[in-house]
């Protein structure tokens, strides 16, 4: 039994955000100098995108119901108001709140000292709690961080509980996952028109669902657990319009790196990232995950992806639970558009040390890598193995670094040992990654994206130049400080495996 | 003459008598120094010159105790005054604490002032001064100053945690990422304030100053330039009460701690 809630009065700002955004959507010229990192953006890059378009007003208050985007719908059904609009304080219902091995702990710990030593969480349904960042390890503050969750998970009668005893054979653990987000997505939590909140700046991902996903820390999720609410204020939204086919190079991790590079690592803080079109409707989940997974990268609070009949497909067997999905208005208001010609891009990769240092991976090839790191949230799940594969079929070579596979779950790294890659003639990831050099696929987790303990494995312990399928590349992120970190995507990361430079795939997908 | 005395006898208030003091612990209170309130409308605006009556309050608030008799409800009173540490833009999460130590538990008070001791390790060998002095555990900079999107990266609340058990009591930036701008709020740390420019480049690590709460401002003594900073607003007394959870009883949001 949670402790009761006393509502506070609507207009009460618990946690009023610093500065109010109102709709000054940043105009073309400005937009540059605001961002006055040192970033380097590439002259040669040719602009693909339409200039963004002014700014739509807000609709006046009064009682005529305007059009809401798809993150004020969600948030107006969850915090059972008819009507929202950005910059509104609300308190929202949650639908699923989840916890890993880092934050877990620390997150139970405020709940037990808030709520009390004995108080029950708000739902043992509604709370997801999943191990996965520092797992497989002797370090022992990480194992006992797992035990302090199975305890939680015990005493709470915790419905999903992801748990691993057996650290030396993650297969002889039938309940354990590997990387919450994927997992989410896979046992079926992620549905449209939901509320899914996290402790982990990743759960934007599940916005691929069409659902509000973001990243809270200990103390808000502490509070979660208690009262099954959280005060949240409503983003505006940016609106990102894909259209045409997606040329056979590309992947959505282009695609997001194209955003992230445009409007820099705080062009979306405190802001929706609302994205659609064609191009986006032919993405599989898998690619609308990492689409959506690298949101926070832009300063994001959290991605949308309509849901549609590939949503619906990928979640037939996989939830028996009712949802409704919501969609923007037609007339709702967005603070920028921006419109892509899909056709036109090409891949790219982040440069050291920023997610927005964007380049073209073909300008890079005279950058020499010593390996070359898949795995993760954001590229480490099926359809990213079966990208990489793709181009050490098409190849038929050797890599020539040591090339690190870190499936991000166990059915992930299952489907490498099950799946028949297209165009190999019935092999499987595994046979070709193992054809081509690659290191074994490895104990399924989050691995060294976020370097973790030092026996981590394919941490970077040494200053190494890496291209990576990760989020993230800011100093130190895979572990050694002076580490370079090129973020790409599946087919760029194994294109640079094959010659040890940093690759555009188009040498080896034509 | 007024000015100068005070100025004695406001530094000696404040004189670090080791190097690693620039936390006000709640018991010290220099018994000699008289502390009258502080009256807002009778200072002006230059650092330079102090009107006879006003010397500030000094709040002694830290996060974790909080009697209201002796610390000053709301914001208007509330004084941050030590060294700062500057450092730039896009100053991320693993920066100001690496994953490796996350395995620390910011809720078990043995880890949470381990956390401490490693705040801004991650930051790159080109800061030549460190946050933390080798060998040491807390921090002689209690605020720090950054550029635009501080704090940006992961939603781990062990990095203003970190910060805040180090000893900083506030950041003032250009600008935050939300997650650990939320956090700071959430916990009550540290006061995530915002500069109207930017202040990183007109600061030095080792600058004395102090920032006014109530007046929104921060004062360099080192360089004798001021900076209108942006109100803290509602978040001010989320901070000042210890967190979301003290506020929510505090404001009988939420009942007294019993289930």
């Amino acid at each position: 039994m949670a402790s009761s809630l006393v509502s506070p009065s609507p207009t009460s700002s618990f946690i009023r955000n610093k500065k109010d955004l109102g709709f000054s959507a940043f105009p073309c010229s400005s937009q540059i100098a605001i961002q006055k990192c040192r970033k380097q953006v590439s002259k040669k890059i040719v602009s693909v995108m339409a200039p963004q378009q002014s700014e739509r007003k807000p609709a006046t208050t009064g009682s005529v119901k305007t059009g809401m985007t798809m993150t004020e719908k969600i948030l107006a059904r969850a915090s059972e108001k008819p009507q929202l609009s950005p910059g509104d304080n609300v308190w929202v219902n949650v639908d699923i709140l989840m916890t890993h091995d880092v934050c877990g702990p620390g997150s139970i710990g405020i709940f037990k000292k808030e709520f009390g030593e004995n108080a029950k969480v708000w739902d043992r349904e509604k709370v997801v709690i999943i191990p996965d960042h520092y797992i497989f390890t002797s370090d022992e503050r990480a194992n006992r961080n797992v035990d302090i969750l199975r305890d939680f998970c015990m005493e709470q009668n915790i419905k999903y509980f992801y748990d691993i005893k057996d650290l030396g054979n993650f297969k002889a653990n039938p309940d354990y996952k590997g990387v919450c987000h994927v997992a989410l997505a896979q046992e079926g939590h992620c549905r449209p028109g939901e509320v899914l909140l996290g402790t982990d700046s990743h759960t934007c991902t599940a916005g691929a669902f069409g659902q509000f996903a973001t990243g809270i820390g200990n103390t808000d999720a502490g509070f979660v657990l208690g009262t099954g609410k959280l005060l949240l204020k409503v983003p505006p939204t940016l609106r990102f319009v894909m259209d045409g086919e997606m040329p056979p190079y590309l992947l959505a991790k282009d695609l997001i790196l194209q955003i992230i590079g445009e409007i820099s690592v705080a062009g979306a803080t405190y802001k929706s990232m609302e994205f659609v079109g064609t191009t986006v409707e032919s993405l599989n989940m898998e690619e609308r995950m990492t689409l959506c997974n690298m949101v926070v990268e832009a300063g994001g609070k959290n991605g949308v992806v309509p849901a549609d009949s590939t949503t619906f497909k990928y979640l037939e067997d996989k939830t028996s639970l009712p949802y409704e999905p919501v969609y923007s208005d037609a007339h709702a208001s967005f603070l920028s558009e921006y419109r892509f010609d899909i056709s036109k891009l090409e891949p790219l990769v982040a440069k050291p040390h920023s997610p927005d240092n964007r380049a073209l991976a073909r300008e890079c090839k005279d950058v020499k890598i010593d390996r070359v790191y898949i795995g993760s949230c954001t590229g480490g799940k099926t359809e990213d193995f079966l990208a990489a594969a793709k181009v050490f079929v098409a190849s038929g070579k050797k890599v020539k670094v040591p090339t690190f596979l870190v499936p991000a779950t166990q059915k992930v790294w299952l489907d490498l040992y099950t799946l028949p890659v297209p165009g190999s003639g019935g092999k499987t990831c595994s046979q070709i990654f193992e054809e081509a050099g690659c290191d074994t696929p490895a104990s399924p987790s989050c691995g060294a994206c976020l370097g973790g303990p030092k026996d981590t494995y394919a941490r970077m312990n040494e200053p190494k130049v890496c291209v990576s399928t990760t989020n993230r590349n800011f100093p130190g992120r895979m572990g050694h400080k002076e580490g370079q970190i090129y973020l790409a995507s599946p087919y760029t990361a194994a294109a640079s495996a094959l010659t040890g430079y940093v690759t555009d795939p188009r040498e080896f997908l034509q | 003459m007024a000015a100068s005395l005070i100025r004695t006898s406001y530094s000696s208030a404040f004189a670090f008598s080791s190097p690693k003091a620039s936390v006000y612990s709640p018991s010290v209170s220099p018994p000699s120094i008289k502390v009258p309130a502080f009256s807002p409308l009778t200072v002006k605006p230059l650092s330079s010159t102090f009107a006879p009556h006003a010397v500030r309050a000094i709040s002694l608030a830290t996060h974790a105790t909080l009697t209201p008799s002796s610390v000053p409800a709301d914001t208007s009173t509330t004084t941050f005054h030590g060294l700062c540490y500057v450092v730039g833009d896009n100053i991320d999460t693993d920066q100001i604490i690496p994953a490796e130590y996350l395995t620390l538990v910011p809720s078990n008070p043995a880890e949470y002032e381990k956390l401490g001791s490693y705040a801004l390790v991650g930051l790159p060998s080109s800061y030549a001064t460190r946050f933390i002095e080798p060998n040491e555990t807390k921090t002689k900079y209690s605020i720090v100053i950054g550029g635009a999107n501080f704090g940006c990266g992961s939603s781990r609340e062990h990095a203003p945690v970190a910060l805040g058990a180090a000893g900083a009591k506030a950041v003032v930036a250009e600008s935050y990422a939300r997650i650990f701008f939320r956090n700071s709020v959430a916990t009550g740390e540290v006061y995530p304030l915002e500069s109207e420019v930017r202040i990183c480049e007109e600061c030095k690590t080792g600058d004395v100053v102090t920032i006014e709460l109530g007046e929104s401002r921060l004062i360099n003594h080192t360089t004798g330039k001021e900076y209108k900073l942006k109100p803290i607003g509602d978040a001010g007394p989320v901070i000042d009460a210890g967190g979301i959870f003290a506020y929510a009883r505090k404001t009988g949001m939420i009942p007294s701690e019993s289930n």
